[in-house]
């Protein structure tokens, strides 16, 4: 417990998560089905207004569609992305999802939290890691 | 050699790959529409209400812009088009908002008037008007240059809970849709704009405050010198493109 706490931190520091992928899951098993209600909902990630996945309408196209995205992606690469892709694409234009360190001027209200928990980082591996 | 010129010409263009086109070729068909016929755009009440409050004296001077200016068709012809600019009297870049109130509280000595009252969204709608269809022109060199910079690293600055600078929507992703809202290459050449969503006209400022909203960053105030001077690179990106004030956007 001790040391995946260790691992954890090594993951989610700025040097350490410089990679493509974070091994070691943030929480307990992710659940598919709550994961692609983090998807879609307006007060959870609300990953639609960016990506599209079939059967979800309707959806925005910054990012790309997400269809097949378990067959290209390991669950640690999925993790990566969203807990924070700019360390994959330091350009990309879409948020760090989990992480707080290093951001500017965030609003009082949101100051120190991430967008979603860890719980929901691992329903959104699932639910993505399944989309093959 | 031809390397060299191809960087000169870079460094002089705005550092996006895409020609300035104006918000209103990304709104549906009803709001061009809107924007399109004065007898329907809402924004031209704010207009006539600018009308009257420039006729209207006021404050210890107890004098009206139109005392000082005479008809805003000659004396406010092309002000708008060359406005964020440095100003002297003022020892600071001024957009036309801060013109406005500075000879509110200077010339007329009146109140400072609220951000977003009526009559102030009102007098920058109809002191607009004679500009409009005129392209945009400022002049950041000289004095106004610090502003300028200040706003041009705003734009590209990563900020909020979301981690977004201006750079991520508006100028790599353009004409692309959030859910089902056309994001634009976020010109400034509509305001003051009605907004639908607002259900009123509004400045420039507000609708800025609203992007600061949206990726979850604290709000500059009105009157920020942030806000002035990311109004002033606006501008100075929107070069070329005619002013549409008063507008509508969704
Ligand atoms: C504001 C826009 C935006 C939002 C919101 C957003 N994304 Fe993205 N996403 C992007 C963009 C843009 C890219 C492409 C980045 C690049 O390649 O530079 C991307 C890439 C990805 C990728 C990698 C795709 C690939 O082919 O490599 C994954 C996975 C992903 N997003 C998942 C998510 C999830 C899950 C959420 C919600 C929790 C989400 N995104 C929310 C814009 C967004
Ligand atoms: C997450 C995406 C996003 C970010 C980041 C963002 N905006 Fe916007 N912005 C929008 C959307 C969506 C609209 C409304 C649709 C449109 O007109 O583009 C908008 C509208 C605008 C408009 C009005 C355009 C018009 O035609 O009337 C301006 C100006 C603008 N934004 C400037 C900015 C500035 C400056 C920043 C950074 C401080 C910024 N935006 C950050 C999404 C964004």
């Amino acid at each position: 417990m001790k040391q995946a706490a260790v691992l954890l931190l090594a993951a989610l520091s700025p040097v350490a998560a410089a990679g493509d992928a974070i091994d070691v899951p943030l929480a307990v098993a992710g659940d598919a089905q709550r994961g692609r209600a983090v998807f879609l909902q307006r007060e959870q990630g609300h990953c639609v207004i960016c990506h599209a996945v079939s059967g979800a309408a309707p959806a925005g196209d910054v990012g790309p569609a997400l269809d097949g995205i378990g067959a290209r992606l390991t669950a640690a690469q999925l993790r990566q992305r969203v807990v924070d892709i700019t360390q994959v694409k330091p350009d990309a234009a879409m948020p760090a999802f989990h992480r707080t360190e290093g951001l500017q001027r965030v609003a009082a209200a949101y100051a120190g939290k991430t967008l979603l928990d860890a719980q929901q980082v691992e329903d959104l591996v699932a639910y993505l890691g399944g989309l093959k | 050699m031809r390397i060299l010129a191809l960087s000169l010409a870079l460094l002089a263009a705005p550092a996006w790959s895409q020609s300035p086109r104006s918000g209103l070729e990304f709104q549906g068909e009803d709001i061009r529409r809107l924007q399109g016929d004065d007898f329907a755009n809402p924004a031209m009440l704010w207009a006539e209400r600018g009308a009257a409050a420039w006729q209207r004296k006021q404050g210890a001077a107890n004098t009206s812009c139109a005392d000082c200016h005479g008809a805003v068709e000659q004396s406010m012809r092309g002000v708008a088009a060359r406005l964020p600019a440095w100003d002297a009297r003022l020892g600071r870049v001024s957009t036309l908002e801060g013109r406005i109130t500075a000879c509110i509280t200077r010339e007329q000595r009146a109140a400072e008037p609220a951000p977003e009252s009526h009559d102030l969204v009102g007098l920058l709608a109809y002191v607009a008007l004679p500009s409009r269809g005129m392209p945009l022109r400022v002049d950041v060199a000289g004095p106004a240059q610090a502003s300028f910079e200040r706003g041009r690293e705003l734009y590209a600055k990563r900020i909020g809970q979301m981690n977004l600078a201006c750079t991520h929507c508006h100028d790599r992703q353009a004409g692309k849709t959030l859910l089902a809202e056309k994001i634009s290459q976020g010109q400034p050449t509509a305001w003051p704009a009605y907004r639908m969503e607002w259900q009123a006209a509004g400045t420039l400022e507000r609708r800025l405050r609203a992007c600061f909203l949206g990726v979850r960053a604290e709000m500059p105030n009105y009157r920020d010198d942030d806000l002035v001077a990311l109004q002033l690179y606006l501008a100075w990106r929107a070069q070329g493109l005619p002013l549409e004030a008063p507008g509508v956007r969704r």
